[in-house]
């Protein structure tokens, strides 16, 4: 008996002993001189990219190609967060499902939400949808705080941009004036294409589109497009019968001819409307990374454009 | 808290005010002026286009601060539920009673009204768990229709250095507090802690809250050797850290003390019988990314405590699993497959001799579409108390999910117990959930 009892004081001083050990010989995790930027999504790391320069090393725990409701919380992304000096979210609930637990798990109080590296990127956007009224799940998954697809606006990229850059500049000062001049000359940088961009889109002004998800609104506002519907129901609720067929005869009574997929959703119903209504349908990318070749804020519009631009050509 | 907050906002509010009027009085500067000056009146449009362009941008960066001052209120840090809602409709700084329903007091979720002595209130969520059956099984025999489980939680950050978790499980019997802990978030070296009621770390199944379970019931060989539904859940201290490991595998140690009671009633697992009678689990996890969409997971896990039988008797438990999960990245929401497979020895002291004990099962799920899924399941578990009676057992499982917020589902089991006792069952399970949007499991 008395054996037993010691042996279980014994294991449990054991435990005990072997985590200080370990907390004690843990050598300190090695100062890099460059911040370590985690972010939830491409598009925000692509932007961290444009004013962090060389003076910060940054990765994303999406892929641009995947949903970014539904990415899933795997252990390898907790080693990611675990180095991270600071973690920059999109916030408005986008990552809700996978987000919360990971910030939990990781162990870098650095990045706990509240804390100084943690940025919530929504914060410094022109956010659109946002609900008013009663908010209730018949809706579907709406997202009570706005839309949280913000970031497909050139203007709303140049405030991100900003903000970040004003973020990097707090945590870094010692190189503050080189994030300053980074935001500066993606900022002269972007204007030039966002007027190259304006000038391209110029001629479809107004023009009804259909989206699947509602992931497009803020780029529709910024060039004048007009989302007549969309293939989802409801957000987050995959396409009825019901709902494709009065789709179909509001695309037919709009005129609008064409139809806007992410790459993440499944092809069969939208095509389906494209052919009964004659419309193009075409997977845009909502985000950096959504193709190989698109790699930076800049490509994902020179390939959305020149995608719609054709669209709308061949729809005349 | 509560009055410079609205003192905030109603600043932001003069604040917004100020700046909407300037952009709206710009628009008519240059109808006067315009027409006669051309050349010089271009430029004066170009630079006051910049400059509302730039009240916009000032414009937008209030709102979010308001938005942002706004969603910390309302739950301290997590971006989530109980929130109210934007920028330029401000609370009320009184409550309005018989007035309408206010945006700021209409938008929120979870319970928590617009009201800022509410705004604190943790992410409120419910799920119910109503389970049918049919068929005659005389060894576990279950009810034809049953509430099987309400789960209330209460999820919040408790201070910079914590955040909190509680869920309450309300059977047909009474209320039970499943889960109730904190866990400490920013400990020095990587270290989280939990302190708390907890499901320890043993294996898979023994972590799952009955709603993320991809069957309507639990293996057999959690409820001949594992404590049945209630499983190793216990009062007690819980320490986690990942150990660095090369090529990018993730290696977590887990060592948790508890007060040494588990189990349910008709499942005694572990009990203590004087204060000394502690248990204690520890859990080795490994985790390797294969391809981006292939991933696999193996734990090695221990757990010891005094058993029903006295102090001097102990229970140790030893196991093993290993999941493997597919899910390609570009059509994540329509296909996945996760297979798993749980192998548990168990050694229990008890007069008159020593019982040693074997179970596993393995199971596997392939999501068909967005909505559906479909699993099958093998069990096969000796009994703990009598480790010559082995019972098997196999499922199918049809999973349908209207959204992510309901569930239906269908089991067909075929259990195998010893001594011969054959049962057929079908059991039907209706899962939904209300409130905030809990994360979603992995």
């Amino acid at each position: 008996m008395k054996i037993t009892q010691n042996c279980s004081r014994f294991l449990l001083l054991v435990i005990i002993l072997g985590f200080a050990m370990w907390a004690v010989l843990l050598p300190p995790a090695a100062q890099a001189k460059k911040l370590n930027v985690v972010t939830s999504t491409t598009d925000m790391a692509a932007l961290t990219q444009e004013v962090g320069g060389d003076k910060i090393s940054v990765e994303s725990i999406a892929k641009g190609y995947q949903d970014p409701h539904f990415v899933e919380a795997k252990p390898s992304f907790l080693l990611k967060l675990r180095q991270a000096d600071l973690l920059i979210s999109v916030g408005l609930q986008l990552e809700i499902g996978w987000l919360p637990p990971l910030i939990t798990q990781c162990g870098n109080p650095k990045i706990q939400v509240g804390a100084p590296g943690y940025l919530d990127a929504s914060q410094f956007a022109e956010i659109l949808e946002i609900p008013t009224g009663t908010v209730t799940r018949a809706m579907g998954d709406v997202h009570p705080l706005g839309n949280p697809h913000y970031w497909l606006d050139p203007d709303n990229g140049r405030r991100i941009a900003r903000g970040i850059a004003n973020k990097l500049a707090e945590m870094d000062a010692n190189d503050s004036a080189y994030f300053q001049q980074q935001f500066q000359d993606f900022d002269k940088r972007l204007t030039a294409a966002e007027q190259k961009w304006d000038q391209e889109m110029q001629p479809y002004h107004g023009r009804k589109v259909v989206t699947y998800h509602r992931s497009f609104p803020n780029f529709a506002k910024h060039f004048d497009l007009d989302v007549i519907g969309y293939v989802e129901p409801r957000p987050g609720i995959p396409p009825t019968p019901s709902h494709t067929i009065e789709l179909i005869q509001l695309m037919k009574r709009e005129n609008c001819k064409v139809v806007l997929v992410e790459p993440y959703f499944d092809l069969k119903t939208p095509q389906s409307i494209g052919q009964a209504t004659g419309a193009q349908v075409i997977v845009y990318l909502p985000s950096v990374g959504g193709e190989k070749q698109v790699t930076n804020y800049f490509q994902l519009f020179d390939y959305d454009i020149a995608l719609l631009i054709k669209a709308f050509n061949a729809t005349k | 808290m509560f009055t410079s907050i609205t003192r905030m906002s109603t600043s932001f509010r003069i604040g917004l005010l100020a700046v909407i009027s300037l952009i709206a009085a710009i628009p008519a500067y240059p109808q006067q002026t315009g027409t006669s000056q051309a050349a010089s009146g271009q430029s004066d449009n170009a630079a006051l286009q910049q400059k509302i362009r730039d009240l916009e941008d000032r414009l937008i960066a209030l709102e979010g601060q308001v938005r942002l001052l706004k969603s910390q209120a309302a739950s301290p840090t997590t971006p989530s539920a109980a929130t109210t809602e934007t920028a330029a409709q401000a609370v009320p700084a009184a409550p309005t009673t018989a007035a309408p329903l206010s945006q700021a007091q209409a938008i929120s979720l979870g319970g928590a009204g617009g009201s800022a002595a509410k705004a604190l209130n943790p992410d409120i969520s419910a799920i119910g768990d109503f389970i049918a059956v049919a068929g005659h099984n005389p060894v576990q025999p279950s009810p034809s229709l049953e509430m099987h489980e309400s789960e209330l939680g209460f999820q919040a950050i408790i201070d910079p250095y914590a955040r909190g978790d509680f869920f309450l499980s309300f059977g047909e019997e009474g209320v039970n507090l499943e889960e109730g802990y904190i866990t400490f978030t920013a400990l020095p070296a990587g270290f989280v802690a939990k302190v708390g009621k907890m499901r320890s770390a043993f294996g898979k199944v023994n972590t799952m809250h009955n709603h993320v379970l991809p069957w309507v019931d639990r293996p057999l060989v959690t409820n001949n050797l594992v404590g049945g539904e209630d499983g190793l859940d216990d009062a007690g201290v819980s320490v986690e850290h990942i150990i660095p490991a090369p090529k990018g595998i993730f290696l977590e140690a887990t060592g948790q003390l508890f007060r040494g009671d588990s189990g349910d009633a008709q499942h005694p697992l572990f009990r203590a019988s004087t204060k000394s009678d502690v248990s204690a689990v520890a859990h080795l996890r490994t985790y390797k990314d294969i391809t981006e969409s292939t991933n696999v997971d193996i734990g090695f896990s221990y757990g010891r405590g005094h058993n029903d039988a006295g102090s001097n008797f102990l229970t140790q438990l030893y196991g093993i699993d290993a999941t493997l999960r597919w899910k390609p990245l570009r059509r994540s929401i329509y296909h996945s497959f996760v297979g798993r497979g749980e192998f548990i020895w168990s050694q229990r002291q008890q007069p008159p001799f020593e019982q040693r004990a074997f179970g596993f099962y393995t199971s596997a799920d392939y999501q068909l579409g967005r909505r559906w899924f479909l699993g099958g399941r093998y069990d096969h578990s000796d009994r703990s108390e009598f480790a010559n009676l082995t019972d098997q057992g196999a499922s199918a499982v049809l999973t349908y999910w209207p959204s992510e917020f309901s569930q239906v589902r269908g089991q067909y089991r075929f259990t195998h117990y010893a001594g011969n006792i054959d049962t057929h069952e079908l059991l039907m399970q209706v899962q939904f959930s209300l409130g905030a949007h809990g994360a979603h499991p992995f």
